[in-house]
């Protein structure tokens, strides 16, 4: 436990000198105004692919509906705060339990259903609270809820992103966690261990829904409106694609998937017209060759380099 | 302590990447000034975006083709806002971050129109809608106040609706309308709702408001709800590609009453779509019609219709307009400074657009008369001009 | 309002029902065909069924071809496409995560939808009229000769595909590699040309809905499957995935039920009611209508 906690700090340590390296660069005016907004948005980016990866990754759940619970938690946080005049800090926290609380009031019925089932599933509900949105003149209907104030900076989503993904990371390694990945694995089997999978299933899929619905905050109040156009099935496919590409069950694998599309996207807006069909062909040709994604559902680590330069040649990565 | 190595070499390359990228942001060379366009390339609305860019850059080649402006050509860079309202945001923070464009035309969508005032405004470079007609594009609702660094150049959702209305009752001699709105539009929803209230208050009564959302094709269902309510009007703000079909769709069931919009439906697919029979007895508000017989916009449409082989609709005129208001601008001021231009634009006055005349009023609005145009065998034709 | 406007209207819905069902049920036969055979969600199918309605167009607008010919060229197009489709993106996956199947048919139908934006514009194109629709009034009831012809097109194709899925050598092939692709594989069926024949059939049926849909609405646009393709798909659900005629039901009542909630409770509640009804069937019978229950074997 001790070598654990020694790494803990390390990593601790790193994440404090990654983000004094940003914040002096955005301080010298070196990263301009773009880049730090893109560097917001891959920080909610992360949040979203690492929460869905706990769902998708970890306890081999299909749900692609992820694009509604961001929702949830962009119009609650923007309720709090503008309806309400509530601290921003509140607004975090309401709408990351009004999401984690309406992913376990939709979780509990939808788990009992598996693979594809589900996805579609959950593809409807993330559809239906979009819609039910667009309906609520209280939060601006179609037209979106405008004058959110922008109150996300690089600052407090790089740390709170930090949080989540210690948070994730002890969670794959708590018994839970182990309990989750064992229904990944084999869901009978699991359940013949005396595994409670529905409880496990539920409880993966409601902490993911609730930290989409903290990146639904930040999301928001960062861009000052929350549209409804913005949480289509499109917007889940953007999430799920991350996880994929990083390789499903890899928290590093959704942190790389989430930086090199948010990459993508951001480069590509110069070639408007070709935008989507290279990133579309992107994705294609990615899982064409590497359908396990980047990483597989190993995690980034020295020892893959390792492994990489001894087994130069295109041998399958981790596992 | 091995993998900490591997995150701090990824850290310290990203961060490096980063840097590289946010110094490599291109500068204009000596000849040439950018302006931006905010612009719906993809999504959605694609289309409105894609007339738009087809009329800046025909506007910019014929300004360029004169000679520029202040002895520099113009060269527009277009960021795609994929028709949402946060990329919106986004494309409008690269335009002027990354591109160093010293204007913005864009965008078309209110809602998106609406969430990039507040990053043009903070970098305090001026942005003009061509398009965007909810009165909080240039108004901060909260306050009241103009914003300092937005303009558009279409007229607002009140001064339309309200002009429907009054057609409506006077001409029409409507009393009992029916209402069908583009749920997903801010722009449609606006117009029912000034119409409502305009046509109430004139004695009119609403039986039947019914939504509907982009992209629908089934309208059928929705139309019988209101031949059931019986009205003897039935409004529709929306654009032209809905419509055509409620309208097609309405005369087939048997709905024979006059039907009318705003400027949404302004386009050439309309009787293609809606069919030129089922057009008749149709009315709508616009700011634009490339049927219009000045020397201006006749120009401008043979020039649109041979470099693009279509007819120009409201979204290409307006953001024609749009470009040619920033050129005047950048001339009256004499200096690409984006303070000065945004200085220039607010002084506007009596600008001669495809359009129609452009001044702003206080609120940056530009201060147009409407015209009610009546469809006749599929046909265009002017009925009546309504001055604010 | 009185009773008989009531009953009237009512009847009128599912009128309006039934010909946005049949939409539905042309697209979900190709869609449940694939599904079947090789159990993916094969979220390119709407944008075949697009691309399968743009070749219809350029048939009747450049070629000059009538209806029959230009439906014929629209079907042979897309199977073709499908064929395709199917060998350079999906064959490769065969044995892939299924969650990377899905991701390449998500990126399948990104392409394809912004690939005909760059070559047509996103601008809406009509299509010119081949023939004029016939409005017959019963009473007060409308329905006109577009809506019976998609109705009678959907229901001769769903009977034509079932034979050959029953009847023919090549449906029984079918059936034995959906069943069990390994076994199938045995017993001597060419699996992979078994696949790209499901593919050009399921294809060529989503054209044959694009041309119509086109010729009825009257306007087609780069984005106009991505509904229609997720509604098409609800109906498979519905009917029983991979079960011919459940796809016909399921598009019949998903039409029906999306005209009763626009006509009785709000148009803008629609798209949540059919999204309602696949969560509650998923529930409570997740084989579909038409399906058998399947015990889970371990």
């Amino acid at each position: 436990m001790n070598k654990q906690r020694k790494n803990d700090l390390l990593a601790l340590g790193a994440c404090v000198l990654i983000y004094a390296i940003f914040e002096v660069l955005i301080q010298l005016e070196i990263i301009g105004p773009f880049w730090e907004l893109n560097m917001v948005l891959i920080c909610i980016n992360i949040i979203l692919a690492s929460s869905l990866n706990m769902i998708n990754g970890y306890t081999g759940q299909f749900s692609i509906g992820h694009a509604g619970f961001l929702a949830v938690g962009a119009y609650v946080g923007a309720i709090f705060t503008v309806k309400l005049g509530l601290p921003f800090p509140v607004a975090i926290i309401a709408g990351t339990i009004a999401a984690g609380f309406l992913g376990f009031l939709i979780g509990l019925p939808t788990l009992r259903l598996n693979g594809d089932y589900l996805a579609i599933a959950t593809l409807g509900l993330g559809e239906i609270i979009r819609i039910c949105i667009l309906n609520i003149d209280y939060v601006g209907g179609a037209s979106g809820f405008m004058g959110i104030p922008r109150l996300t900076s690089f600052t407090n989503i790089f740390w709170i992103m930090i949080v989540i993904l210690f948070f994730i990371k002890n969670f794959k390694n708590s018994a839970h966690g182990r309990a989750c990945l064992a229904i990944r694995e084999n869901e009978i089997a699991a359940d013949t261990m005396g595994i409670d999978t529905t409880k496990y299933k539920v409880m993966a899929f409601t902490l993911g829904a609730a930290f989409a619905g903290t990146a639904g905050v930040m999301f928001s109040h960062y861009f000052y409106i929350a549209h409804p156009a913005s949480f289509t099935f499109m917007r889940s496919f953007d999430i799920l694609t991350m996880v994929v590409l990083g390789g499903l069950g890899s928290m590093t694998g959704s942190i790389t998937g989430a930086i090199v599309l948010t990459f993508i996207s951001a480069y590509l807006a110069e070639f408007p017209e070709w935008r989507m069909i290279v990133y579309s062909l992107t994705m294609i040709v990615l899982m064409l060759r590497r359908p396990q994604g980047l990483f597989g559902s190993a995690e980034l680590s020295a020892q893959m380099f390792k492994g990489l330069t001894k087994r130069i040649g295109g041998v399958k990565i981790g596992k | 302590m091995k993998r900490l190595k591997v995150f701090a070499v990824m850290a310290a390359a990203m961060a490096l990447t980063i840097a590289l990228a946010g110094c490599g942001g291109k500068k204009a060379d000596g000849d040439t000034v950018k302006i931006g366009g905010n612009l719906e390339m993809t999504g959605g609305s694609a289309s409105y975006g894609a007339s738009a860019k087809n009329a800046i850059e025909l506007a910019l080649k014929q300004i360029n083709a004169k000679g520029g402006v202040n002895g520099k050509k113009l060269a527009l860079v277009v960021a795609d806002n994929k028709s949402e309202a946060t990329e919106a945001t986004n494309a409008m923070q690269k335009l002027i971050s990354q591109d160093k464009v010293v204007a913005v035309i864009g965008p078309n969508l209110s809602s998106a129109a609406i969430a990039a005032t507040a990053v043009n405004a903070s970098a305090k470079i001026a942005a003009i809608t061509p398009m965007g007609t909810n009165p909080n594009v240039t108004v901060d609702p909260a306050n009241g106040k103009t914003k300092p660094y937005n303009y558009r150049t279409c007229f607002i959702d009140p001064f339309q609706g309200t002009v429907m209305a009054n057609f409506a009752t006077k001409e029409l001699k409507a009393k009992k309308a029916a209402i069908m709105v583009d749920n997903s539009s801010d722009y449609a929803k606006g117009l029912a709702q000034f119409f409502k209230e305009n046509f109430v208050k004139n004695g009119g009564q609403i039986v039947a408001e019914e939504f509907y959302l982009q992209k629908d094709t089934d309208f059928k269902a929705t139309l019988t709800k209101i031949k059931a309510a019986n009205p003897d009007l039935l409004y529709i703000p929306g654009y032209y590609q809905e419509v055509g079909m409620i309208v097609k769709q309405g005369r087939e069931m048997g709905l024979t009453i006059p039907m009318a919009g705003g400027d949404g439906w302004d386009s050439a697919k309309l009787p293609e779509i809606a069919g030129k029979n089922a057009l008749n007895n149709t009315f709508f508000s616009s700011l634009y019609s490339p049927d219009d017989d000045s020397k201006l916009n006749k120009d401008f449409v043979a020039e649109y219709q041979k470099a693009y082989n279509a007819r120009p609709d409201v979204f290409a005129a307006l953001a024609y307009d749009s470009a040619l208001l920033l050129a005047k601008a950048m001339e009256d001021a004499k200096s690409f400074d984006p303070a000065k231009i945004n200085e220039a634009l607010a002084k506007v006055n009596g600008f001669q657009g495809v359009s129609g005349t452009v001044t702003f009023n206080a609120q940056h609005n530009p201060v147009k008369s409407a015209v009610i145009i009546e469809h006749k065998d599929g046909k265009q034709t002017f009925k009546t001009k309504i001055n604010p | 309002m009185d009773m008989g406007s009531l009953l009237h209207q009512f009847i009128q819905q599912m009128i309006n029902g039934i010909s946005l069902g049949s939409i539905y049920a042309l697209i979900a036969l190709g869609y449940t065909m694939i599904y079947g055979i090789i159990k993916l969600i094969n979220f390119a199918h709407g944008d075949i069924y697009m691309v399968g309605a743009y070749l219809g167009f350029i048939a009747t607008t450049y070629l000059g071809f009538g209806f029959l010919p230009a439906i014929i060229f629209a079907m042979l197009g897309a199977g073709l496409a499908g064929i395709i489709i199917e060998r350079v993106a999906y064959r490769p996956m065969r044995n892939a995560p299924r969650i990377a199947i899905l991701i390449t048919a998500i990126g399948v139908s990104f392409f394809l939808e912004y690939t005909m934006m760059l070559i047509a514009s996103p601008q809406p194109r009509t299509f010119p009229a081949i023939f004029e629709a016939t409005v017959y009034h019963l009473g007060p009831l409308v329905v006109n000769s577009q809506q019976i012809l998609i109705l009678v097109s959907a229901l001769v194709l769903m009977v034509a595909l079932s034979y050959i899925v029953n009847k023919t050598k090549a449906g029984m092939a079918m059936r034995a590699v959906s069943f069990d692709a390994d076994a199938a594989q045995l017993m001597g069926i060419n699996v992979d040309k078994t696949i790209s024949l499901t593919f050009a059939l399921g294809s060529a049926l989503a054209a044959a809905g694009g041309v119509l849909v086109g010729i009825y609405y009257n306007s087609i646009d780069p984005l106009m499957g991505m509904m229609p393709g997720m509604k098409a798909f609800i109906a498979a659900v519905l009917g029983g995935i991979g079960i011919i005629p459940g796809a016909m039901a399921g598009g019949l009542i998903l039409g029906v039920v999306e005209a009763l909630v626009s006509g009785f409770i709000s148009s803008t509640f629609r798209d949540a009611a059919s999204f309602a009804i696949l969560i509650l069937i998923l529930l409570y019978k997740p084989t579909g209508l038409l399906g058998k229950n399947v015990r889970e074997k371990v």
